[in-house]
């Protein structure tokens, strides 16, 4: 597959009352068609910085990143987004949020809504308010939302940041069909190792201060997937060893 | 706050303080005792003589004078008036409103061409331009509309550019991705996302017209509320005085009733 996503030698400075923050290093990435990336770092470390600016909501930046041979200059329908958020309209129903996401000439839009509502389990949702349903539910159909405009690359910003540790699994196993089934693109950003190693078939790591990428490690956990045992104990062991040196690494404290 | 049915009078803070003097009462019956003890009052004054008819009549003589009214006709004749007139300067007002807040909320540049203006503009009572009005537009409807129109304008047009700087721009963000249209995006995201606000302007500025519509049919008409009290004063007949200002308060009570029956069906999302 070729590359559909390569971003050259990006650095992003933030000005902030006076100071500059460095979010950005000279950042490398080459994501192949089709793959599902998921990029780990700390709090702070520049993830979100990243995404955006892959996303084209972030412009003022150095270095340069190209989507489908074009460079990013704005945002697009062809590259969705999920924010952390949500980021439902309150006043919207379900249905009309997701309405309101897709142009007013789209063809068969009432089946594509109807098509993206059953995909996330939400039949019977449809004209609820997006005050009435939960954080998970919210998330399903942020996700309904975006994939519903058909987009060639998914960025997702910590989709499951906010959810508890059953509804993110549930979840996390939805995203995962998804991606096999309609072989989109998937960024993940993360700051769970475990989700990004379960998820993603190759893991980037970052580190903060300034942001820039330490690592890209391959994931192969077989088929299917599953969350324990050798191979993805293995995986786990490698990404933490990225974090935490033999000094402070908690499981000395364990010792 | 005012009673509303279903409302739980002897709940918990201040309200809950109140319970040793009124725990007995009924909510209901709780709402209708300070009007029942002022009535009382008026009546006690009136027998023991303290007040003088030709002053302030008893009020079963209002009572008289309402009935008397209402069966002739002319009462709701007069308020029919005052409502039509202050209906068409609302309405007026709110599009109007509607229309210069979004330019405002949107651009920067007519925010800056307008701000001085309206800024100046602003501060001036709509009462203080009924001289103005009357020399320019006569006495005839369109001098009482155009005071009420002032009076709902500003309080409208300062709550929908509230509202419109009030949205989180994150949702903005989102409408970029979506590659949402202009129209849509002023349909769809703005009008709605500054609703709560655009209701709390919309409910001053009812509330407002109707103290113009009042204020203006006092100098200047020949029906209306304001005529009825300028009229009951004129004939010295403080009952038909007295009745108006009553009327005056109970349909502008009815109106914010209706404003904020009309907040809650809108706002079902909030
Ligand atoms: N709009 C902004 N203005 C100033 N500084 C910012 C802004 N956005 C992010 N930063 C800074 O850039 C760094 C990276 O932020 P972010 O990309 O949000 O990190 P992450 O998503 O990994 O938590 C942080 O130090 C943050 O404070
Ligand atoms: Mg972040």
């Amino acid at each position: 597959m070729p590359d559909i996503l390569e971003i050259n030698h990006v650095c992003k400075r933030f000005s902030q009352n006076g100071s500059i923050v460095e979010a950005l290093r000279d950042i490398n990435l080459n994501v192949e068609e089709g793959n599902f990336v998921s990029i780990i770092g700390v709090s702070g470390c520049g993830k979100s910085t990243l995404l955006r600016i892959i996303g084209g909501l972030e412009t003022d930046y150095e270095g340069s990143v190209t989507f489908d041979g074009m460079p990013v200059t704005a945002p697009s329908r062809k590259k969705g987004f999920v924010f952390q958020d949500h980021r439902l309209l309150p006043w919207l129903t379900i249905e009309d949020n997701i309405r309101f996401s897709l142009p007013e000439e789209q063809e068969d839009r009432e089946s594509i809504i109807r098509e993206s509502i059953r995909m996330v389990g939400l039949e019977g949702f449809e004209s609820a308010y997006p005050k009435q349903i939960s954080g998970g539910m919210s998330q399903r159909v942020s996700i309904a939302r975006a994939l519903s405009n058909d987009p060639k690359i998914l960025l997702l910003d910590e989709p499951f940041g906010s959810l508890d540790a059953i509804t993110k699994i549930n979840l996390q196993d939805e995203l995962l069909n998804i991606w096999k089934r309609e072989s989109i693109t998937m960024i993940l950003v993360t700051h769970d190792i475990d989700e990004a190693i379960y998820l993603g078939n190759s893991v980037v790591v970052m580190t903060p201060r300034p942001g820039t990428i330490k690592r890209v490690e391959n994931i192969d956990l077989g088929e299917p997937k599953k969350r324990t045992g050798p191979i993805f104990s293995r995986y786990r062991e490698i990404i933490y060893r990225e974090f935490f040196t033999e000094a402070n690494s908690p499981f000395i404290y364990n010792l | 706050m005012a009673y509303e049915p279903g409302m739980d009078l002897a709940g918990g803070g201040r309200a809950g303080r109140l319970r040793g003097l009124s725990g007995k009462l009924p909510a209901w019956l709780l709402y209708f005792t300070l009007p029942i003890i002022l009535l009382l009052v008026w009546k006690g004054a009136d027998m023991l003589g303290y007040i003088k008819p030709y002053t302030m009549p008893s009020p079963e003589k209002v009572a008289a004078t309402a009935i008397e009214l209402v069966r002739n006709g002319k009462l709701v004749k007069h308020i029919v008036a005052s409502m039509e007139r202050v209906l068409e300067g609302f309405f007026i007002a709110l599009v109007s409103a509607l229309a210069l807040g979004v330019g405002i909320g949107l651009s920067k540049r007519v925010d800056i061409f307008t701000t001085l203006v309206l800024q100046i503009l602003r501060p001036i009572p709509p009462i203080a331009w009924i001289p103005m009005a009357i020399l320019w537009l006569g006495i005839g409807e369109t001098s009482k509309v155009f005071i009420i129109f002032l009076g709902a304008f500003f309080p409208i047009l300062v709550n929908v550019v509230d509202g419109i700087s009030g949205i989180d721009a994150k949702y903005f963000e989102l409408a970029s991705v979506y590659e949402i249209p202009r129209k849509k995006l002023i349909l769809r995201v703005i009008l709605p996302g500054a609703t709560p606000s655009i209701m709390t302007g919309v409910r001053v500025g009812l509330g407002n017209a109707w103290v113009c519509v009042v204020a203006a049919e006092m100098i200047a008409a020949v029906s209306g509320v304001g005529y009825m009290l300028s009229d009951g004063r004129s004939l010295s007949r403080p009952d038909i005085v007295i009745l108006g200002m009553l009327v005056v308060g109970f349909v502008g009570k009815v109106m914010d009733d209706l404003v904020k029956w009309v907040r809650a069906k809108v706002l079902v999302w909030a």
